[in-house]
């Protein structure tokens, strides 16, 4: 089975501070990571691997630095990778960056299964799974929580709003995966480490993927951002901090009665 | 648009360099160089004290005649034969939308006898509903759904299509605009027309809520948009309103769908439908365990409220993905909002903020929930909810 | 003369540190607290390699260098000192004699199952009537045909009644004193092996200590360690090389008792102001960083010079007392620099000095290891 796990690096944007005198981002000493939910897209992909036997391919568009994330999906048992890197991929927005991705697959050649993580935590879109599946003209199972494989047929769980559906589908298939029990990433082996730190990985540009040069980048997003600002602070609330625990739930329940909130 | 530095006039300060969102600006033999993380947001080029940044336009292919793009579009998802929430919280701010635009509103609805719901549609504030009924659409499937959307947007080329942020909103969205070539602006939390363009501006949150972004969509048609449930208030209902259903047949064929749904399967918990509830209790990781999530559930008994969770409890495995509120879970907007032993980590507070009432629990008087709260109760969570279940169960039998 | 780590040193140090700070740091407290040695964190902390760090690919390890897994033990250390003893056990004192003395097929059986990460070690040297005094072994093998039957005991054996493989020493001749001990590798589940009591201890309590009973073991020809008699031998070079996983496991438990005196320092607040900015307090923080980096240094060295096959015998002696007695005071101090709350149990400080004390006596006393460093120097 060849399977292609596309991931981003991105922010630990968990790890992001406001400063409170400037209201802006302070970006310094903030870690740069394999997206979350990429990992989980990634352990999903292993187990598919560790279960019948499946060469895995990482892919990833961005600049340079991106190997170092490329490179611990190495170390958790990657088979390949290859960063997607040009200057002129600079500015995508999701379809750019989908278009990009889906170049890339194709050059790869035969996929049975794409997986992506639901969404990246910096940009949070969760658009460009299904903008690739699209772009390949491939069907797609988003949200997905669990999976097995039953000859050319995935058989999918997808979370919906208050359960998941089965859905089944034949392969090649692309599948966003959310953070689930049943994809918690494995821990890297330190002999996987050493092996991702002498990998070599490849980069190929826009001309190698034979992307065209109008639908990458700045020019081929339809979206550009106009302006970012901070997020506009509330108004502080009123704070009960009575000697014991009853007596400021008392207080508590006297204000809303008064509020006629309950 | 790009962003480019006049090198004769960058003295190197490495202002714009701090002050980037994105990590995209550094500073190369005193020189600030944009790289490739750059979205054009053009943060740097108002703190530039030399003004050697400036945003240049790059022409862009125009490749459609966007005149001829016209109306507002709000796509209409069901659950168990009801309108979602989201959907006529769209309707409401659609209309105001096209007001401005001085242009129609049309609902879209797929599915399988589902006429019935168009007074209900007409009532939020449309003028027309497209309706496609077919027995490949009784269930969303990404491919049938996909392209009597696509199919219809083509046709009827409307200058502006909104999309509920749901999960199956997010499945349909981008499938929609990667086949029709055209920006989807996801997850928003506010719609506005640009004043000078004429444009939507598609206001979002990003990088776990630390910023806000508006995206415009200039060149392509229609401009296209998510936008989460929860956060615009539903339109009052006017059944005098009425409008006209435009019938389509689908052209969808059962071996089109290439997904085939086998089962579904409900998982009776009780965080069902965040996004749909009235009060919600959530619990975080002051809770300390697993197990005192039960004090969470307790109150929430008495209140008939729903249990939500953070991403701290989420991730250590105590509750289900489906109950997490924030960036990267559920968007919900209550009228109450209870958070006990939640910090409130912006990432949190972008799920949860536009609630009516919030309500906290913590027992560091100093954690940013409070700064969200309406009212706040410094104390150990595991002492305060108890008595808190105890007390609403006494005034409740008042 | 190079202060850099090579890239692959830096990734083993920081994939120990994130090992220790998600797997290990969230239960340390209750693990230590209930005396837990828990079985499946050893068996993840296996899992990940951490065993098979400084072996050849061919017997199942990772290929890097020595030092690599000095760093390991330290990182887990600064966490769970138990762990990193467990680790250090692993590798210097079951793994490491099998990969020096063993034959191809000793190592295939013995050393590849432990550095793959399925396999947890043991060493049993020290008996009730020998410690220090190693030569007083009352444990003996008798050759009996294909078959050594051992009996005896041995006690205070880390990851005791936990280990899949455990290296034995016994007399095989009374009359030859020192030359008269051989080692062997032992499994457990022999007929005739049992396990004692688990020692109670003042600390290290994730860790497990116990009682190894022999009687009447059959252990076969092919699972004597080296040649006969050549047990003392491969005791002492073993205990060298342990030594600096000793050491290591002493910086760590040092490193931690430094950081959390910076942190507490700085956040105590007495008469108006925060007790860093008392000399008094920030004096003794210096100190405690000094002689740190002192023992990291000596330990390092030893790690190098025992990679590179050079003698090492005095310097990991020099560590190991070195980097135990600095563990010892700089926890002890730390302890001071939290005052009344440092000696509450609700505070990790009082437990780095427990814990700390071990290290000046376990794999050689440091009055040992001073013999070993005159020794060689007043030769």
């Amino acid at each position: 089975m060849e399977i292609v796990v596309c991931i981003k690096q991105v922010p630990d944007t968990t790890e992001v501070k406001i400063d409170p005198v400037t209201n802006t981002l302070i970006r310094q000493g903030v870690p740069s990571i394999v997206n979350p939910f990429d990992k989980n897209a990634l352990e999903a992909a292993l187990q598919l691997k560790d279960k019948y036997g499946a060469k895995i391919t990482v892919i990833s568009m961005g600049p340079p630095q991106a190997k170092a994330a490329l490179k611990e999906c190495l170390s958790m048992g990657a088979d390949t990778a290859i960063l997607v890197s040009d200057r002129a991929f600079g500015g995508a927005d999701t379809l750019a960056t989908s278009y990009t991705l889906a170049a890339c697959i194709r050059k790869i050649g035969k996929v049975d299964v794409i997986f992506c993580g639901k969404q990246a935590i910096d940009g949070d879109t969760a658009q460009v799974g299904p903008e690739t599946a699209e772009h390949l003209g491939i069907p797609q199972v988003t949200y997905v929580s669990n999976l097995d494989i039953k000859g050319d047929t995935a058989i999918v769980d997808r979370e919906c709003e208050d359960g998941y559906e089965v859905i089944e589908v034949k392969m090649p298939v692309l599948m966003s995966v959310i953070k689930s029990a049943a994809f918690e990433p494995r821990f890297p082996t330190i002999k996987g480490k050493m092996k991702a730190n002498r990998a070599e990985i490849a980069v190929w540009s826009a001309a190698d993927v034979k992307a065209d040069e109008k639908r990458i980048g700045l020019t081929g997003s339809p979206t550009k951002v106009s302006k970012i600002f901070s997020p506009p602070r509330r108004v502080q609330g009123i704070l009960i901090a009575e000697p014991t625990a009853k007596e400021s739930v008392t207080v508590l329940l006297d204000k809303l009665a008064e509020a006629k909130i309950v | 648009m790009a962003v480019i530095i006049d090198e004769e006039k960058c003295i190197g300060c490495g202002i714009c360099e701090t002050t980037c969102p994105f990590g995209a600006i550094s500073l190369k033999n005193s020189k600030a160089i944009i790289g490739l993380a750059c979205t054009q947001c053009g943060a740097c080029v108002d703190v530039c004290p030399v003004g050697a940044i400036s945003r240049v336009e790059v022409a862009q292919e125009v490749t459609m005649d966007k005149t001829q793009y016209k109306n507002v579009w709000v796509y209409i998802e069901t659950v168990e034969g009801k309108i979602k929430n989201v959907s006529l919280e769209l309707l409401g701010e659609g209309r105001k939308l096209a007001d401005k635009m001085g242009q129609h509103l049309a609902g879209v609805l797929l599915g399988k006898d589902v006429e019935s719901l168009s007074k209900d549609i007409f009532a939020a504030g449309a003028d027309e509903l497209y309706l496609v009924e077919a027995d490949e659409l009784a269930h969303y499937n990404t491919d049938g759904y996909t392209t009597v959307v696509a199919n219809l947007i083509q046709e009827h080329k409307p200058s502006v299509v909104l999309v509920g942020a749901t999960n199956d909103g997010r499945d349909l969205g981008p499938r929609i605009a990667s086949r029709i070539a055209t920006g989807l602006t996801a997850d928003c939390t506010g719609l506005a027309i640009d004043d000078e363009t004429g444009l939507v501006a598609w206001t979002r949150p990003a990088f776990g809520g630390n910023i806000m972004a508006t995206i415009l969509c200039p060149e392509h048609r229609p401009q296209m948009g998510t936008v989460r449930p929860s956060v615009f208030k539903k339109p009052l209902l006017d059944y005098d309103r009425c409008g006209k259903i435009i019938r389509v047949k689908s052209t969808v064929k059962p071996e089109d769908i290439r997904t085939k749904l086998t089962d579904v399967v409900k998982v009776c918990t009780t965080c069902c439908n965040l996004e749909e509830a009235e009060i919600i209790v959530s619990g975080g990781r002051g809770l300390g365990k697993p197990e005192n999530f039960k004090l969470v559930e307790d109150l929430a008994e008495v209140l008939g409220a729903t249990v939500g969770a953070s991403r701290a409890a989420v991730d250590a495995g105590w509750k289900p993905h489906m109950c997490q509120v924030g960036q990267t879970g559920k968007t919900v907007g209550p009228k109450i909002y209870i958070a006990c032993g939640i910090s409130g980590a912006v990432q949190h507070l972008v799920g949860m903020s536009s609630s009516d009432i919030i309500i906290a629990i913590n027992r560091d008087k100093d954690a940013p929930i409070f700064q969200v709260a309406n009212y706040g109760i410094v104390g150990d969570v595991m002492e305060v909810l108890p008595i808190m279940t105890e007390e609403f169960k006494k005034r409740k039998a008042c | 003369m190079e202060f850099e780590l090579t890239e692959d040193q830096e990734t083993i140090q920081q994939m120990a540190k994130e090992f220790a700070e998600q797997k290990l740091a969230p239960t340390v407290e209750e693990r230590e607290e209930q005396h837990i040695f828990d079985r499946s964190l050893v068996n993840e902390m296996c899992e990940a390699g951490f065993n098979g760090i400084c072996f050849p690919e061919a017997y199942g390890g990772a290929e890097g260098d020595y030092l690599s897994y000095i760093l390991a033990v330290e990182e887990l250390s600064k966490v769970d000192d138990g762990m990193g003893i467990t680790l250090s056990v692993n590798v210097s004192l079951c793994a490491g004699p099998i990969m020096s003395y063993g034959t191809e097929e000793q190592k295939q059986k013995y050393l590849r199952p432990i550095a793959e990460g399925r396999h947890v070690g043991a060493f049993g040297l020290t008996e009730p009537n020998a410690g220090t005094d190693a030569a007083s072994q009352q444990t003996v093998a008798k050759l009996e045909g294909d078959h050594y039957i051992l009996n005896g005991n041995k006690i205070f054996i880390t990851n005791g009644s936990e280990a899949d493989t455990y290296i034995v020493f016994a007399m095989t001749d009374k009359t030859k004193r020192l030359k008269g001990i051989s080692a062997f590798i032992l499994e457990k589940g022999m007929p005739g092996f049992t396990f004692g009591k688990r020692e109670s201890k003042m600390g290290g309590h994730t860790s497990i200590t116990t009682e190894l009973v022999f009687k009447d073991v059959k252990i076969p020809k092919e699972n004597l360690l080296g040649k006969e008699g050549e047990g003392f031998k491969i005791a002492m070079t073993t205990l060298d090389a342990g030594r600096i996983g000793v050491a290591a496991q002493a910086l760590g438990i040092a490193e931690a008792a430094l950081a959390y005196s910076i942190k507490y320092s700085k956040e105590r607040v007495q008469f108006g102001k925060p007790i860093s900015s008392f000399q008094a307090i920030a004096f003794k923080i210096a100190d405690m960083a000094m002689k740190i980096d002192a023992a990291r240094f000596l330990v390092y060295r030893a790690a190098c010079l025992k990679n590179d096959g050079k003698p090492f015998s005095k310097e990991a002696a020099m560590a190991k007392a070195y980097a135990s007695d600095v563990a010892m005071e700089v926890t002890t101090d730390a302890v001071q620099v939290y005052g009344g709350y440092g000696y509450t149990t609700d505070y990790p400080v009082e437990r780095l000095m427990r814990n700390a004390k071990i290290t000046q006596i376990y794999e050689g006393t440091n009055e040992v290891q001073r013999m070993v460093i005159s020794g060689a120097l007043l030769r």
